[in-house]
């Protein structure tokens, strides 16, 4: 390999910490095989991102264009394709995000690259790149390898450990080809989230309610359970999905994140991106039927059983020995 | 305006124990019950308001086996307009690009306004048919839409962002969306409606209908190959507290209790 190019992400001002985390994959992977590390920086008056990611990469590609001044895929994609045609790396970087899955998929196809999507990791092994996935809500786990290389890879925000930026790298200005506003894709504003009467970041202890709950109708024996150990009820995302729990009581990586004392997952199975939400909570219980939920793997202690059964009883056992 | 709805049918898995098969890149689907991807139910229950308040038809495709008829039907029930599978021996082993290249294989003689997908599948979970379809097509698109609005020759639509963050964007149309969980409430199927679509036709149409050659799909038509699935570590993992109810509920107290919380 001769080179592993990374698509910095920023949004809102504030480099994104999936752009650190595959640059740190991305130089333990350029060590082995010999190869520069290539950060790609698009956007507009981004300067002091570029400061920063000279620590962490050989070369800093600076795109500066006030046409890239808020992420638009088309825009990006119009950048990207030709830079990495004339620079063919052997591995290209995009994180596994909401901007990620606009860009990298078409992308891909218009420089007829083998992508992989949503990997935890990428490794080399025999001089063969491989790409490790999760399947089935994180129940298992997939080894992928590409066709052929060049290849690119978009990487789960979370799955690597950032390491650190010792490097001094240096930054290179590349000049924007885009010559005119994309006119089929415009970007319009950002929305931010309104925080209801309740702010779960805030709660000590929080009972966490999932698909388990089956029903609408079945949610206050939850909600008895977490006004009994004087909590707040919080969800995760199929909860709100469906209209049983407003958006702010969401827990995970398109909700909140939040790190209470206690964490009590009910009927939850713990997709990663709920995991990513709650696993800095002290102390995680977890009450799910299957015993090879992917909860059981970050809670620290769990019930295998039916929730109908087990929450009542805890409930009742909470007053009991509240009222003693 | 016209739609077509891309939909995928799916193994349950959300509250089942998944297990690898012999070939050990599949799983045992002997014992599981298969529905449409949860996304797609949205994708699907977002064209039928859209048809309501504008009028136009939804065409569902679907690239799966003879069984997925079931869940095509469950969807003409609900009062789509008609059903398209692909169906082909060479198709198994395709990945997320030749999956796009057969579905984009077949939109090329149907004609639409908006082309709708699920943002991600409850199986495999790649996130890339639906926006690699769009790149095939030459049309505008935008992933992980939970809002729209139908502008005159346009779409006003919101995607979501980490954190709570949305955005809002305009693209022209004919586009392609893929939508997220949570964009409405799908409906159900009324049982008269599924007494019609019994009725429905489905039509099939395979590799040569589609003009495609054997070596742009399946396992040699794609960029990624699955080798291996496996049952993840366990870690270090929860301490399992065993017992009945209530016998689990006291010892969970006794934990509470010394954590200081009640």
């Amino acid at each position: 390999m001769k080179e592993i190019f990374v698509l910095a992400e920023h949004r809102m001002g504030e480099l994104r910490d999936v752009t650190l985390e595959m640059l740190s994959r991305g130089r333990q992977l350029a060590e082995e095989a010999g190869a520069q590390l290539v950060a790609g920086l698009l956007g507009h008056e981004v300067g002091p991102f570029s400061e920063t990611l000279k620590k962490w990469a050989h070369q800093v590609l600076l795109v500066d264009d006030a046409k890239l001044a808020n992420f638009n895929a088309d825009a990006y994609q119009r950048v990207l394709a030709p830079l990495l045609k004339e620079r063919a790396p052997d591995l290209t970087f995009i994180g596994h995000t909401s901007f990620g899955m606009d860009l990298a998929p078409t992308l891909a196809v218009e420089l007829d690259l083998p992508l992989a999507t949503d990997c935890l990791d990428v490794q080399l092994r025999d001089g063969k790149l491989l790409a490790f996935r999760q399947v089935y809500g994180g129940k298992l786990n997939a080894e992928m390898s590409f066709a052929r290389t060049p290849c690119m890879a978009m990487i789960r925000q979370g799955a690597i450990a950032a390491g650190a930026g010792d490097l001094d790298g240096r930054v290179t200005e590349v000049d924007s080809p885009l010559t005119e506003e994309i006119v089929y894709r415009k970007f319009l504003e950002y929305v931010e989230a309104v925080v209801g009467d309740v702010d779960i970041t805030q709660a000590d202890v929080l009972i966490s309610v999932g698909r388990g709950i089956r029903e609408e109708k079945n949610i206050p024996l939850v909600e008895d359970l977490a006004q009994a150990l004087g909590g707040v009820l919080s969800c995760s995302r199929p909860v709100t999905d469906s209209g049983w729990l407003p958006p702010d009581r969401q827990v995970g990586q398109s909700g909140r994140t939040v790190k209470p004392k206690l964490y009590v997952a009910v009927g939850i199975s713990g997709a990663f991106q709920h995991l990513a939400g709650m696993g800095g909570s002290e102390t995680i219980v977890a009450v799910n039927k299957d015993p090879n939920a992917p909860i059981f793997s970050v809670a620290d202690y769990g019930i295998v059983g039916d929730l109908f059964q087990v929450i009542p009883a805890l409930t009742e056992q909470i007053r009991e020995t509240k009222g003693g | 305006m016209d739609i077509v709805v891309c939909v995928k049918q799916v193994p349950v898995t959300a509250e089942a124990e998944v297990m690898v098969d012999e070939s050990g890149r599949d799983i045992r689907k002997d014992r599981l019950v298969f529905d449409v991807n949860e996304a797609d139910n949205y994708a699907v229950e977002e064209a039928l308001l859209l048809t309501e308040k504008y009028g136009g038809t939804i065409t569902l495709v679907n690239l799966g086996p003879e069984s997925a008829d079931k869940t095509l039907r469950s969807l003409l029930a609900k009062g789509t307009h008609e059903a398209i599978r692909l169906t082909d021996d060479h198709f198994a082993d395709s990945d997320a690009f030749a999956t796009a290249r057969i579905l984009a294989a077949a939109l090329k003689s149907l004609s639409y306004d908006l082309v709708l997908t699920g943002s991600y599948s409850s199986d495999l979970g790649y996130s890339q048919v639906g926006t690699s379809l769009a790149e095939l097509l030459g049309i505008p698109h935008a992933a992980m839409v939970t809002g729209l609005e139908v502008l005159d020759g346009k779409i006003k639509v919101e995607r979501e962002l980490e954190g709570g963050v949305h955005e809002r964007l305009e693209i022209e149309l004919p586009a392609l969306l893929t939508v997220q969980t949570g964009i409405n409430e799908p409906r159900y199927a009324s049982i008269l409606g599924l007494r019609k679509a019994m009725k429905k036709p489905i039509k099939v149409l395979t590799l040569t209908d589609l003009g495609l050659a054997e070596g742009e799909v399946g396992r040699e038509g794609s960029r990624i190959f699955l080798n291996r699935l496996s049952v993840p570590p366990k870690g270090e993992g929860a301490q399992i507290l065993e017992g009945g109810p209530e016998e689990v509920s006291q010892k969970l107290v006794e934990i509470f209790r010394e954590k200081g919380v009640v």
